[in-house]
């Protein structure tokens, strides 16, 4: 795209600048972009950095003389693509140009066809890849949010907590794949060893779907556990998880219960204690003692209030 | 056999799994299917369409609520270009697994459909469809 003559871009963003800032902003109106009180700002830094661009004469808009041009598009596409903005709509923005500089070109111009041309062929160049500059940034940008989402539900989604003394419990909500197992075995394993749990209750109620991938790694998560000196329960398994698994061939060689509840009985009973109603209280509070087998066991267990 | 409805998914990544379980309980709960059967073929989805991506290389599913009469279904149909399946009686053997998991999946999902069909050969891709009725 050498020009032999050099491009008329920048003098005539200069004198027109007023008209073409409210051309332009017209033109976007039309084309569905939204205009806002940082729009006359922005269509005024966006010109100026495309003046600065254009005298260069460099025709790469990747080149170091685009810079202020390439900051303008990405704070937009930035925003556009938080603000939940269409691609098409962000990469408007820019195409909206097009229009009112070709007129003011066609305008200057006059009858110089050849020059004309020449001109239009070069703007179109530079808002074409200035435009995919900014399709680019937005694309990233929402990568960006997607990914930092994952990382979040990942986080959000393995709290480990501790029912009782020597007893600690996971729910799992939503799919099981590998990267979620690596951070709920983790997040297990470590809290076995700073509780000094004998039982872990892994909790499936929230996990729709549990196929073979689903039980290895569950059956993963337990033998680890089980190296760690803890035993695991699992809960949470529906009548219809129950047939499916059943059918599958999967063996799940582990202790497992319908309800959290009768697996923290489980683990209460395995423990040593149980829960029993308080007698001659008529609201049914109860509360954990010391069962017969722990008896002997002094600060063991932990207060019930 | 009459397709009411046919869909198409991608299945090249781990997410689209997710994608196709989801479609599939949607047409299992519009043929009426109890929870114990929607929970079965969902299942046998999820481990074909893991199948797709991990030996297949990906691939697509078509997801189709049929009708046989008065009776109700759901078809599904998994087709990838991977290198295909050398032993197909070899693969449907349980316990067998070429990619460390369980060797249960190929097995279960037959058992978790009524009708079950692999068609492949050594670079020809594979076809898994099955079918489940209400």
């Amino acid at each position: 795209m050498a020009a032999p003559t050099p491009s008329m871009l920048p003098q005539l963003l200069d004198k027109h600048q007023a008209q073409l800032m409210k051309d332009w902003l017209a033109g976007q109106r039309a084309a569905g972009v939204v205009v806002d009180v940082e729009s006359d700002e922005r269509v005024r830094r966006f010109i100026a950095a495309l003046r600065q661009g254009a005298s260069s004469n460099a025709d790469d808009v990747k080149n170091a003389d685009w810079a202020a041009a390439r900051d303008v598009l990405e704070q937009i596409s930035r925003e556009r693509a938080l603000k939940g903005s269409t691609p098409v709509e962000t990469v408007m923005f820019v195409f909206s140009l097009k229009d009112p500089l070709f007129a003011l070109l066609r305008r200057e111009c006059g009858s110089d066809a050849d020059r004309l041309a020449r001109e239009i062929a070069n703007a179109m160049h530079l808002l074409d890849q200035l435009g995919l500059y900014t399709v680019e940034v937005f694309q990233k940008s929402r990568e960006e949010v997607i990914g930092r989402q994952q990382e979040e539900l990942l986080e959000l989604s393995t709290p480990v907590v501790q029912l009782w003394d020597g007893v600690i419990a996971v729910p799992l909500i939503g799919t099981l794949d590998s990267a979620r197992t690596q951070v709920v075995m983790e997040s297990l394993l470590e809290e076995i060893v700073r509780t000094g749990a004998e039982i872990a209750i892994i909790d499936i109620t929230g996990v729709p779907t549990v196929d073979t991938l689903v039980a290895q790694h569950l059956l993963k998560t337990v033998s680890a556990a089980r190296l760690m000196g803890a035993d695991c329960i699992i809960s949470g398994i529906r009548p219809q998880i129950a047939q499916t698994i059943v059918h599958l061939g999967v063996e799940l060689d582990v202790i497992s219960k319908a309800t959290m509840a009768d697996a923290f009985a489980v683990a209460l009973r395995r423990t040593g204690r149980m829960v029993v109603s308080r007698a001659g209280n008529g609201k049914g509070a109860s509360k954990a003692e010391n069962g017969d087998k722990a008896a002997g066991k002094t600060g063991a267990g932990q207060s019930g209030e | 056999m009459i397709v009411e409805k046919s869909e198409t998914l991608p299945v090249r990544v781990s997410e689209d799994v997710v994608r196709v379980r989801q479609l599939v309980r949607v047409h299992a709960v519009k043929a009426g299917f109890s929870l114990v059967d929607q929970t079965k073929i969902v299942t046998a989805a999820s481990e074909i369409a893991r199948n797709t991506i991990d030996y297949g290389g990906g691939g697509e599913a078509r997801i189709e609520s049929v009708t046989l009469g008065i009776r109700k279904g759901v078809r599904l149909t998994f087709s990838d270009k991977g290198p295909g399946i050398e032993d197909i009686e070899r693969a449907l053997r349980d316990g067998y697994t070429t990619g460390g998991g369980l060797g249960l999946g190929l097995s279960g999902a037959k058992r978790l459909s009524n009708e079950f069909d692999i068609q492949s050969a050594p670079g020809q891709g594979t076809t898994v469809s099955l079918a489940r009725w209400k």
